[in-house]
């Protein structure tokens, strides 16, 4: 399990997306694999910075991630009281994005196009959204 | 990440370098939004060097589609790896977006696509 944990602020991105590659670089994944596991986490952890953390230094999200007989589980955590439940959110269609001029909801289409299943978990305070992805290595 | 404006002719030309995400797309919403409003015509944007892109980079592109429709003002991507196109195809975007191999390419498309219009 690699984990990281940073402060809630969009420069941060970068970081986490260092970390995902870095964790992701074990594997003999390919170049596409791994850039949309890394864009999907990246799509969640903006979401949350942004959104339920408002961009706040002082709050922190961390990362984990973990591969188990060719599945990786990447764990987001924060502590955030945001009601947004993205189990039932319903992305909208890609043409009412671009009519609507709003690009909000296209990180979320991208990261449940990506993940084949996504799992969120709240108790005592604390968020918990499960990623998994099955990836075979070495099929490219 | 960098953005660089170049003038070729009639083509403003706006390359890429780097990664495109929550915290850098609002350089690239404002460079299009600038070109826009100086009624500039013919846009392309190099992505050669384009490492990255999350949804604000490609909200971008995706947030003026229409509103260059309404100017007849072409907006042409080109120079795109493989990574970047298999997420605007995911997005089923690489149909909606003119995204061309190189910035030939996009000069061709445009030239070809005015001298249409004129014949008309």
């Amino acid at each position: 399990m690699h984990s990281l944990q940073v402060p809630c602020t969009k420069e941060n991105l970068k970081e986490i997306r260092y970390f995902v590659e870095g964790a992701l670089s074990r594997y003999n994944l390919s170049a596409n694999d791994t850039n949309l596991m890394i864009l999907a986490i990246d799509e969640l952890c903006a979401n949350l910075i942004i959104h339920s953390h408002q961009c706040n230094k002082n709050e922190f999200i961390e990362v984990k991630v973990k591969n188990e007989n060719n599945i990786f589980i990447f764990e987001i955590h924060d502590q955030s009281h945001d009601s947004f439940n993205l189990l039932e959110y319903k992305v909208p269609d890609i043409q009412q994005i671009i009519h609507e001029k709003r690009n909000g909801s296209m990180g979320l289409i991208l990261l449940k196009r990506i993940m084949d299943n996504i799992e969120v978990e709240r108790k005592e305070g604390h968020n918990i959204c499960r990623l998994y992805k099955a990836v075979p290595q070495g099929n490219h | 990440m960098e953005l660089h404006t170049i003038i070729e002719d009639k083509f403003h030309i706006i390359q890429i370098i780097g990664d495109l995400d929550a915290s850098s797309s609002i350089l690239l919403d404002n460079a299009l939004e600038k070109a826009i409003i100086t009624n500039i015509k013919n846009i392309l944007i190099n992505c050669a060097e384009l490492h990255y892109i999350s949804s604000p980079g490609i909200g971008a592109f995706t947030s003026r589609l229409e509103e260059c429709a309404e100017k007849n003002i072409q907006l042409v991507l080109f120079g795109l790896n493989d990574k970047i196109i298999n997420v605007f195809r995911i997005l089923g975007l690489d149909q909606l977006i003119v995204i061309k191999t190189s910035k030939d390419d996009a000069k061709k498309y445009i030239n070809d696509a005015q001298l249409t219009s004129s014949l008309h």
